[in-house]
């Protein structure tokens, strides 16, 4: 067991334990979007959980941290702050906001964050990029709203994690970065219908059911 | 939505299979052999993503995911006309963006696609080094200058009527022979 200092508050953990899920368990709350538990490589990708440690320079997004001594970490410096808003306000620039016809409204990890942060929805001092295809609706049982998803590859995590192949990738990249899929003409339907690991993990609701139930 | 494979493309993936044994197994592996297929056959189609997931053990989706990351990869065969927009500075400042919009109505296609017929396929590219003509479109190997929404009527036109007379005289020389 190792002890840590998080915001003054003491933690004792296993060795090992990743700094994100330590902060979490423990009641200290940080923003994030990527990390699925348990994942050996934790992408990194959404850029919200960053903490400052004692020691070093810049900030670190604390679900790349495995703790393996006794730290000292902030997680609510002026900076750490900053880095978190700039990263929402750009996701958020390429989101369609529709809180009030969006199945995750109440429960969106987006809106959750941004009230954390007390950062406003609607971006204001960013250009506002949407895509040009508001449902792509070929899966036979998913229905995918790119212009709510946040990239986070969670949907991707979860069923790799559960299928051993994930089902679902990322295509094309920038801008035109999308979560798709390819099905082989005329293999054995998907047991996606019966599966729905994709549909859970999702931070937001940008991969729902074609039939909700 | 894809236009089928034709007859000789069927025969090239065939042989594309025998030559999949010959490689290895690995990871690393993919891009080369998507290169390869593409090499082959011009561009990659549906059955050819499912043979290289097939080959190398990993899902369609995967295979899929890596391929559309690297603009080198184009999944529709290129048209006899392959139609080439200069999305460049210069062009994209002369409207290059409305004659893309032009060529994709008047085809109905989009751009990266291919028409049914496989007369046409269109897609975006960067300045192709002739700004003083902005806007410029490329059909086939002859770079078009200054265009505007009534020459890609034009354009297409001239190509749709030219294939037309043809037709009608392949008709015209069958019967009798
Ligand atoms: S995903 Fe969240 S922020 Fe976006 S429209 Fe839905 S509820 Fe609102
Ligand atoms: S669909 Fe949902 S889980 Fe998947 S990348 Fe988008 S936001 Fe994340
Ligand atoms: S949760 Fe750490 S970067 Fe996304
Ligand atoms: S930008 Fe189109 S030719 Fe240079």
């Amino acid at each position: 067991m190792i002890t840590i200092r998080v915001d003054n508050k003491k933690l004792t953990v296993k060795e090992g334990t990743n700094l994100l899920k330590a902060c979490l368990d423990n009641d200290i709350y940080i923003p994030n979007l990527c990390y699925v538990e348990k994942m050996s490589h934790p992408p990194a990708s959404c850029r919200l959980c960053f903490v400052e440690i004692e020691g070093e320079k810049h900030p670190i997004p604390a679900c790349t941290v495995k703790v393996t001594r006794e730290i000292v970490v902030k997680t609510d410096s002026p900076g750490v702050r900053q880095l978190q808003k700039v990263a929402l306000q750009l996701l958020l620039s390429v989101h369609h906001l529709d809180c009030r016809n969006c199945e995750a409204n109440r429960k969106c990890a987006l809106q959750k964050i941004a009230k954390f942060l007390n950062v406003g929805l609607k971006s204001k001092h960013l250009d506002h990029f949407l895509k040009e295809m508001e449902i792509d609706q070929r899966h036979p049982f998913l229905n995918y709203y790119p212009n709510r998803c946040v990239l986070c590859g969670r949907c991707i995590h979860v069923c790799r994690d559960r299928n051993k192949q994930a089902q679902l990738t990322f295509a094309n990249r920038g801008f035109d970065t999308v979560i798709s899929f390819f099905i082989k003409p005329g293999a054995p339907p998907l047991q996606c219908d019966a599966c729905r690991a994709c549909i859970e993990a999702c931070p937001v609701a940008a991969i729902l059911p074609k039939i909700s139930n | 939505m894809l236009p089928e494979l034709t007859a000789e493309e069927k025969s090239i993936l065939d042989d594309v299979k025998t030559d999949l044994a010959e490689i290895s197994k690995e990871r690393s592996k993919l891009i080369p052999i998507l290169q390869f297929i593409q090499s082959k056959i011009n561009y990659l189609p549906q059955v050819a993503i499912n043979l290289v997931a097939d080959h190398l053990d990993i899902s369609p989706s995967e295979v899929y995911g890596v391929a559309t990351f690297y603009n080198q990869f184009r999944f529709n065969p290129p048209g006899r006309n392959p139609v080439k927009v200069c999305m460049g500075t210069a062009c994209h400042v002369r409207g290059g963006d409305i004659i893309l919009e032009n060529f994709e109505r008047k085809l109905e296609i989009k751009e990266g696609e291919t028409t049914p017929d496989r007369e046409f396929s269109v897609e975006r590219v960067a300045c192709v080094g002739c700004c003083a003509l902005a806007p410029v479109a490329i059909m086939g190997e002859t770079v078009h200058g200054h265009m505007q929404p009534s020459k890609v009527e034009g354009l297409v036109l001239r190509v749709r009527i030219e294939k037309e007379k043809q037709e009608r005289e392949k008709q015209k020389n069958e019967p009798g022979k």
